[in-house]
């Protein structure tokens, strides 16, 4: 009686997940397998569904091919440049956002703008302040030779300049998600706790390290894990900035690769698409580990 | 330490912009704390204690008026320069520190020539723990531990700097009825144990009267009476102090004094010489009534309520501000249930008689 009750419940159970677990499998998991086994498959054919064999050239490939390795390195200077810099200012104008009465509101509207910000106008921002072009060298140069420096091509010069201009773009625009998450956070610290420090004479900073961030740690937890992935999978941004041959202006991304692998003027290479994929993959799941055991230790909830 | 209020005063900017005029937290507080003992702030909620309490730890600033911890004026000071402890309401452990580390925080914030060596700071941090009797949990997280035990961290935490004064905002609110018993002799222990001048507030009557070597009744930001708690019960100075201490509540009737006769509606219920012709309030203890076959004072009788240790007469008067009259006599006495009324004599030392305008206790002497 009570199993039949059990299954009858664990039935209605699944009945309400299938909706999901349908979509899920038919657009996530599958489409996933599917990657790993083209990974494989030596040569596959999208058009005739043929490949020539399987085993592990295609990882060889990409990962003796230039571009890809320009790719990983362009997204790790990405990553490890954007992310922690992105996180530690927007902690500091969302401190500096709840520190302060007048104009607060006023001030967390403008801090959020990008966010709502149409992409092409932001594109069209950030040309002018860094585009030369027959009439101008940018609002950022003609600072610079303001100062008595010398005009960098932020878009077509060196790669400095122009990995400069990306990192500068990505951080801008992840930004105002960040301050409205931090600031949220810190307005959900209670009170009494500072009271608390403030009685036994903390210092700000001290308040800050040992009582603010603790508290706010599993919200400054999650950007970075999500500021990692997102930043892996960057791509869109490199575009608006660059044009679509990234390659030739050296500042592909690894999803940038797959994406010319598949359809770009140099595409049609599906094989070697997913083997780039599968270790984009491989370097996410890895670096996301890491992350959570390194939370194990310094995040409380 | 000794804690002198001089004319303290805090108002409040009102928010409501139809009527702003200003909230009157605490109103011309003056009161001499004397060193080493233990003072209960009590009152209804609302009524300025917790602000007073905040004024003395320097959380908020007075309006007007002067603080003093023996000499020291410490009216300007922050809270970090007074000396003080602090146990909060809900106790504001850090959550994501361990016992330990809670109580070592306020000693790792020391400078200069009070700064401590580590293996001083763990001793006193550990007698400390000994002192409340949590040195055995030191490497757990708060949320591992119980209400009781979280106030025990609490109090270590701010007895651990030997502050001054030390301060408990509400320390027994958020503990069941059987811990709170326990715990408030364990504060009384600890004030004993350490001496230190110690002011809490409670809005819990018994609580106050318990512990404390003198309270201070408040109401509506104005101090109402100080003294011994057997002192503020046995002779309050007003309406308020009266129907404010005392469980089961003191009675309250309609009165009349005639002829240095104390009237309950008809019933000349006692002798009242030296007080004029006049209105009054009339306010009896519950102990104050005794049964009697030929008693002055008749009340109908609605039920009886059997405790064990004495029995509880619930009974209604016309004349009662109460719902009921409820009165305390022992066990030794036999009452008819089935009778439709009961008859009391009164004691005298529990009667008390208030101006039925400003509430304020009349004097009368009492012919044997």
């Amino acid at each position: 009686m009570i199993r039949k009750k059990l299954s009858n419940s664990s039935l209605k159970g699944w009945l309400y997940l299938l909706p999901a677990i349908l979509f899920l499998g038919a657009f996530m998991v599958y489409p996933l397998i599917d990657v790993f086994i083209y990974s494989f498959e030596e040569g596959y054919n999208s058009a005739s569904q043929t490949y020539l064999g399987v085993g592990l050239y295609n990882y060889s490939y990409v990962l003796h091919d230039p571009y890809f390795l320009q790719a990983v390195k362009n997204t790790f200077i990405l990553v490890i440049i954007t992310v922690p810099l992105s996180t530690g200012i927007a902690l500091l104008i969302s401190v500096g956002l709840s520190s302060i009465k007048p104009l607060r509101n006023l001030l967390q509207t403008v801090y959020f703008l990008p966010y709502v910000t149409n992409t092409l106008a932001v594109g069209l921002v950030f040309m002018i302040l860094f585009k030369k072009t027959a009439y101008s060298d940018g609002l950022i140069n003609l600072l610079i030779t303001w100062f008595g420096g010398k005009s960098v091509d932020f878009i077509d010069g060196p790669y400095w300049a122009k990995m400069f201009v990306l990192c500068f773009y990505t951080i801008w625009v992840v930004m105002p998600f960040k301050i409205l998450i931090l600031t949220s956070a810190l307005s959900s610290v209670n009170q009494v706790y500072y009271n608390a420090a403030k009685v036994d004479g903390t210092s700000k900073f001290r308040t800050f390290m040992r009582i603010t961030l603790p508290m706010i740690s599993p919200m400054i937890f999650y950007l970075i894990i999500t500021g990692f992935i997102g930043a892996f999978k960057a791509y869109s941004d490199a575009v608006a900035l660059f044009g679509t041959d990234l390659n030739a202006a050296e500042m592909n991304t690894i999803v940038g690769y797959v994406y010319d692998m598949l359809y770009g003027d140099s595409g049609g290479y599906p094989s070697y698409a997913s083997a780039a994929a599968i270790l984009l993959f491989a370097i996410v799941l890895t670096i996301t580990c890491i992350n959570l055991l390194i939370s194990k230790k310094n995040v409380h909830y | 330490m000794e804690v002198v209020l001089q004319n303290l005063t805090k108002k409040f900017r009102s928010r409501d912009r139809k009527n702003p005029q200003d909230v009157i937290a605490v109103n011309d507080f003056n009161f001499k704390i004397p060193d080493g003992k233990l003072i209960g702030l009590l009152g209804p909620s609302g009524c300025g204690k917790s602000t007073t309490l905040n004024l003395i730890s320097g959380l908020i600033k007075p309006t007007s008026g002067r603080i003093l911890f023996g000499e020291d004026d410490v009216t300007d000071l922050p809270p970090e320069n007074r000396g003080i402890g602090l146990v909060f309401q809900n106790y504001a452990l850090y959550p994501h520190l361990t016992v330990k580390q809670n109580i070592l925080f306020p000693l790792q914030n020391l400078k200069g020539k009070d700064k401590l060596s580590k293996p001083e700071m763990l001793e006193k941090a550990v007698a400390a723990a000994k002192l409340v009797q949590i040195d055995e949990l030191m490497d757990r997280k708060p949320g591992e531990l119980s209400g009781g035990q979280q106030q025990r961290v609490a109090i270590a935490r701010a007895l651990v700097k030997m502050p001054r004064v030390l301060l408990l905002d509400e320390p027994l609110s958020n503990l069941d009825a059987r811990l709170r018993l326990q715990t408030r002799e364990e504060i009384r222990r600890i004030q004993r144990e350490t001496k230190i001048t110690t002011i809490f507030v409670t809005h819990d009557q018994e609580e106050a009267m318990s512990i404390s070597d003198m309270i201070v009744v408040m109401k509506e930001g104005v101090v109402q009476q100080i003294g011994k708690p057997q002192e503020v019960y046995d002779s309050p100075v007003n309406l308020f102090v009266a129907k404010f201490l005392g469980t089961p509540p003191i009675n309250v009737f309609e009165g009349q004094v005639r002829d240095n006769q104390l009237f309950i509606g008809e019933d000349a219920v006692l002798d009242v010489a030296g007080v004029e012709n006049q209105e009054v309030y009339v306010g009896i203890r519950p102990e104050g009534f005794l049964l009697k076959e030929d008693g002055p004072f008749c009340c109908s009788l609605s039920g009886v309520e059997v405790m064990g240790r004495d029995i509880s007469v619930v009974s209604t008067n016309k004349a009662s501000l109460n719902p009921t009259v409820r009165s305390i006599v022992g066990t030794e006495n036999k009452i008819n249930i089935e009778a439709a009324s009961v008859r009391f004599e009164l004691k005298p030392a529990k009667v008390f008689l208030f101006h039925k305008k400003t509430e304020e206790r009349i004097d009368f002497e009492v012919r044997v």
